[in-house]
C-alpha cells in the first residue's frame, strides 16, 4: 500500500518539480548549484508571498485580481515617501506598505461583504482603479534608483544566514500561513466558508466577515511585496507587475487550490509558485526564448486543473462501483 | 456571496396580484438607468468640448467600442449561461498572428477572413471542449488558455510584428459604408440585432437563461446543457475572430501584445450592461447601451486630453458604482422599513 500522503496532489506536484529540475540538471548541472537554487527561490519569493494571500481568498470562494495593482500602488507610494523623506527608517516603510496594502484589501473585502457584489466584479474594478491612482499620484513619472535612499534599496537584498532578506520574508510568510491555516479558528473558518457557506453560517461563522478578512490578508501581503519589489528592482512606475495577478492565480491553480473554494493547502500554493518560478528561471538556462514562458504557464494551468478534476472524479466513480456491488 | 438571499427564506418572497405593465417594467429597469447615464455622458461631453458634436469625431469615437462590443454580445450570452471566457483578447492575438502568418504565405483578403474566422472558432472549440467535455471550471480554463493563446503569438512573433496586409483588407477596419457610417459600425449594429434576436426570441436564447438559472433543472427539462455551452464558447471564439479581423485591418499590423487587457473591458461592458455575473439574467439592449456609455466616456475624456489610464479609473468606478448604488439604496430602504 502506498501511504496516502504520497498520493496527494502536493506529493505529485513536488514529484513533477523534482523531475523537471532533474531533467534540467542532466543537461545543465550549473542550474542545481545551491547558489543558483537560492537565486531561483529569491526570484520566486514575491510570487510565493502573493500566492499564499490569494490562496485564502480563493479558499473562501472569492478571487482577488487586484493584487498586482495593489502591489504597484503601494510600491509607488513608499517610493515617493522615500524620495520625500529619505531618512524614514525601513521598519516605518514596511509598516506603511503593509497597512496601505491591507487598507486596499479592506476596500475589496467591504464591497464583497457589505454590498454583496460578486468578488470578480469588485476586484476587476479596483484593479483598474488602483492602477489608475498610481498614474494620478505619480503623473506617469518613473522613480529611479538614484532617487531612492540606499537603506530603502538595500533592505530586501541584505544577506542574512546565507539568504537575502527577501527570501527570509517569504519563509516567514510560509511559516505564518502554516500556523494560520492549521492552528487558528480563522484558518478553519476559511475552509468552512469555502466548503459550505450555508453550513458555515449555522456553525456561527460570519461568511462575509471571513471573506473580508481573507481580502485584508491578501492586500496586506500585496502591500508588503510592493515595497520589496520596488526596492529590489530599484524602480517604480505605473506598469510594474502588470498582469502578475494572473501568474498568482496560476500558481494557486497549479498548486491544487480549487477555484470553487474550500480545497487547498499552504504546501500546494508554495509548490505551485515554485513550479512557475523554476520554469521562468530555467528557460534562459536551457536556451529557450523567454517568449515561450507565457504559453508554458498557460499549458501548466490547463494540465493542472484537468488533472485535479479527473483525480477528484475518479474518487466518485469508486464509491459508485462499491454501491453497485453492495446491492 | 449568495448566502444572504437564502437566509431571508421563502417568507421574503411575495407573488404580486398582477404583473407590472411593460411601461412600469421599463421604468424600473437597468436599461433605463443606463440610458440616463448615457444621455448624461453625452450632454456633459458636448458641453465640455466643442469638438464632441462633430459627426466625424463621433464616427471616430465608435471605434472605441465596436470591436469590444462584438465580443461583448457573445460574452453576454456566455455569462448569462453561468460561464465566462477570459481568453477573448488572447484569441484576438492568436487570430491576428495567424492572419499575419497567412499574409507572409501570400494569402489574399478572402483567405485572410477564412483564417481569422477559422482560428477564432478553433480557439472557442478548444475552450468549449475543456469546459464541457472535461467538466472544468471555465474561469480557470480560460485563464489558462489566455496565457496559452497569447503565448503562442509570442512564440511565433517574439518582439517582431507582421505588416504588409493587402490594401483591400483595410476596408474592414477603415472603410466607410455611407458618409460617416463606418463598416465596423454597421457590422456592430447588425450583430447587436442578431444577438438580440438569438437571445430574446429563440429557443436557444431561452435555453441560455434556463441554464444560467438552474443547470440541473435545465438538464432535466431536456436541454442539452453541454451542447448549448459548447455552442456559446464557439460563438465567443467566432466573435473574437471577427473582432480580430476588424482590429487587425484597422491597425494594419500585428504584434503579440495586440488587444492586451481587452478581456477585462469586455467583461466590464457586459456587467455594466446589467448582465448578472452569477448568470441567469441580462439583456442585449443593456450591453449595447453600456458599449455606448464606455465608448463615449473614453472619447470624451480623450477630447479633454485625459490620459487613458485615468479613464480606466472612471470605468472601474462606473463598474463598481452602478452595481453598488442600487444595493446601497435597497439596504437603506430596508432599514427604514424596519
Amino acid at each position: 500500500m502506498i501511504p496516502s500522503a504520497l498520493k496527494s496532489r502536493e506529493a505529485i506536484l513536488a514529484g513533477a518539480i523534482l523531475v523537471l529540475v532533474a531533467a534540467i540538471a542532466s543537461r545543465f548541472p550549473a542550474f542545481v548549484a545551491p547558489g543558483n537554487l537560492a537565486n531561483v527561490f529569491n526570484d520566486t519569493a514575491p510570487l510565493i508571498i502573493l500566492a499564499l494571500g490569494q490562496m485564502v481568498v480563493i479558499l473562501t470562494r472569492c478571487i482577488d485580481l487586484s493584487v498586482a495593482a495593489n502591489l504597484a500602488l503601494t510600491g509607488m507610494v513608499v517610493a515617493m515617501l522615500n524620495t520625500l523623506m529619505p531618512g524614514l527608517p525601513v521598519p516605518v516603510i514596511l509598516a506603511v506598505a503593509i497597512s496601505l496594502g491591507a487598507l486596499m484589501g479592506l476596500v475589496n473585502g467591504l464591497l464583497v461583504w457589505r454590498l454583496d457584489i460578486p468578488p470578480i466584479v469588485v476586484t476587476l474594478g479596483t484593479m483598474t482603479i488602483y492602477r489608475g491612482i498610481i498614474f494620478v499620484i505619480s503623473g506617469g513619472e518613473w522613480i529611479n534608483a538614484h532617487e531612492m535612499s540606499d537603506a530603502f534599496k538595500a533592505f530586501p537584498r541584505e544577506v542574512a544566514l546565507g539568504l537575502p532578506v527577501l527570501s527570509w520574508i517569504a519563509v516567514l510568510v510560509v511559516l505564518g500561513f502554516v500556523v494560520l491555516i492549521g492552528r487558528t479558528p480563522l484558518g478553519r473558518a476559511f475552509f468552512a466558508v469555502g466548503g459550505n457557506p450555508h453550513a458555515a453560517v449555522y456553525t456561527g461563522i460570519n461568511v462575509g466577515q471571513t471573506q473580508c478578512a481573507a481580502y485584508v490578508i491578501s492586500g496586506a501581503l500585496a502591500g508588503l511585496t510592493g515595497y520589496l519589489w520596488v526596492a529590489r528592482y530599484a524602480v517604480a512606475y505605473v506598469d510594474i507587475a502588470g498582469g502578475f495577478e494572473l501568474e498568482v492565480v496560476a500558481a494557486c491553480v497549479i498548486g491544487g487550490i480549487s477555484i470553487a473554494g474550500g480545497i487547498g493547502s499552504v504546501a500546494g500554493a508554495l509548490l505551485g509558485a515554485l513550479f512557475l518560478g523554476i520554469v521562468k528561471n530555467a528557460l534562459p538556462v536551457i536556451n529557450i526564448s523567454p517568449f515561450w514562458q507565457l504559453a508554458i504557464s498557460g499549458s501548466a494551468i490547463i494540465i493542472a486543473v484537468a488533472f485535479n478534476a479527473t483525480s477528484s472524479r475518479a474518487k466518485g466513480r469508486v464509491i459508485l462501483k462499491k454501491a453497485e456491488h453492495a446491492t | 456571496m449568495s448566502t444572504t438571499a437564502a437566509e431571508t427564506g421563502p417568507t421574503g418572497r411575495q407573488l404580486p396580484d398582477r404583473l407590472k405593465s411593460p411601461l412600469q417594467r421599463f421604468l424600473g429597469s437597468w436599461e433605463l438607468l443606463l440610458l440616463v447615464v448615457a444621455a448624461g455622458v453625452f450632454v456633459l461631453n458636448s458641453f465640455a468640448s466643442p469638438y464632441f458634436l462633430d459627426p466625424w469625431n463621433l464616427s471616430d469615437a465608435t471605434f472605441n467600442f465596436t470591436e469590444k462590443a462584438m465580443i461583448a454580445f457573445a460574452m453576454a450570452l456566455l455569462i448569462i449561461s453561468g460561464e465566462i471566457d477570459l481568453s477573448v483578447a488572447s484569441i484576438i492575438a492568436l487570430t491576428s498572428t495567424a492572419m499575419g502568418f497567412a499574409v507572409q504565405l501570400g494569402a489574399d483578403t478572402p483567405m485572410l477572413i477564412l483564417v481569422g474566422l477559422g482560428v477564432g472558432l478553433a480557439c472557442g472549440a478548444f475552450n468549449g471542449l475543456l469546459v464541457t467535455g472535461f467538466g472544468l471550471p471555465s474561469i480557470v480554463v480560460t485563464i489558462g488558455t489566455m496565457s496559452l493563446f497569447r503565448g503562442i503569438s509570442y512564440i511565433v512573433l517574439g518582439d517582431k510584428a507582421y505588416t504588409g496586409y493587402p490594401s483591400d483588407f483595410a476596408f474592414f477596419g477603415q472603410g466607410y459604408v455611407w458618409w460617416v457610417i463606418s463598416f465596423e459600425f454597421v457590422l456592430f449594429a447588425f450583430l447587436a440585432l442578431l444577438f438580440a434576436v438569438i437571445l430574446h426570441q429563440t429557443n436557444f436564447g431561452r435555453a441560455v437563461y434556463v441554464i444560467g438559472n438552474n443547470p440541473v433543472g435545465a438538464l432535466f427539462s431536456g436541454i442539452r446543457v453541454a451542447r448549448v455551452k459548447f455552442a456559446l464558447f464557439l460563438l465567443t471564439g467566432l466573435m473574437s475572430g471577427v473582432a480580430a479581423i476588424c482590429l487587425t485591418s484597422r491597425l494594419g499590423a500585428t504584434r503579440p501584445s495586440i488587444a492586451f487587457g481587452w478581456e477585462l473591458e469586455v467583461v466590464t461592458m457586459v456587467v455594466l450592461g446589467g448582465v448578472s455575473i452569477l448568470g441567469g439574467s441580462g439583456s442585449i439592449p443593456g450591453v449595447v447601451i453600456a458599449a455606448f456609455v464606455m465608448g463615449m466616456v473614453t472619447f470624451g475624456f480623450g477630447l479633454l486630453n485625459v490620459p487613458g489610464i485615468v479613464m480606466s479609473i472612471f470605468i472601474g468606478l462606473l463598474l463598481i458604482g452602478v452595481i453598488a448604488l442600487p444595493r446601497i439604496v435597497r439596504q437603506v430602504l430596508a432599514k427604514r422599513k424596519v
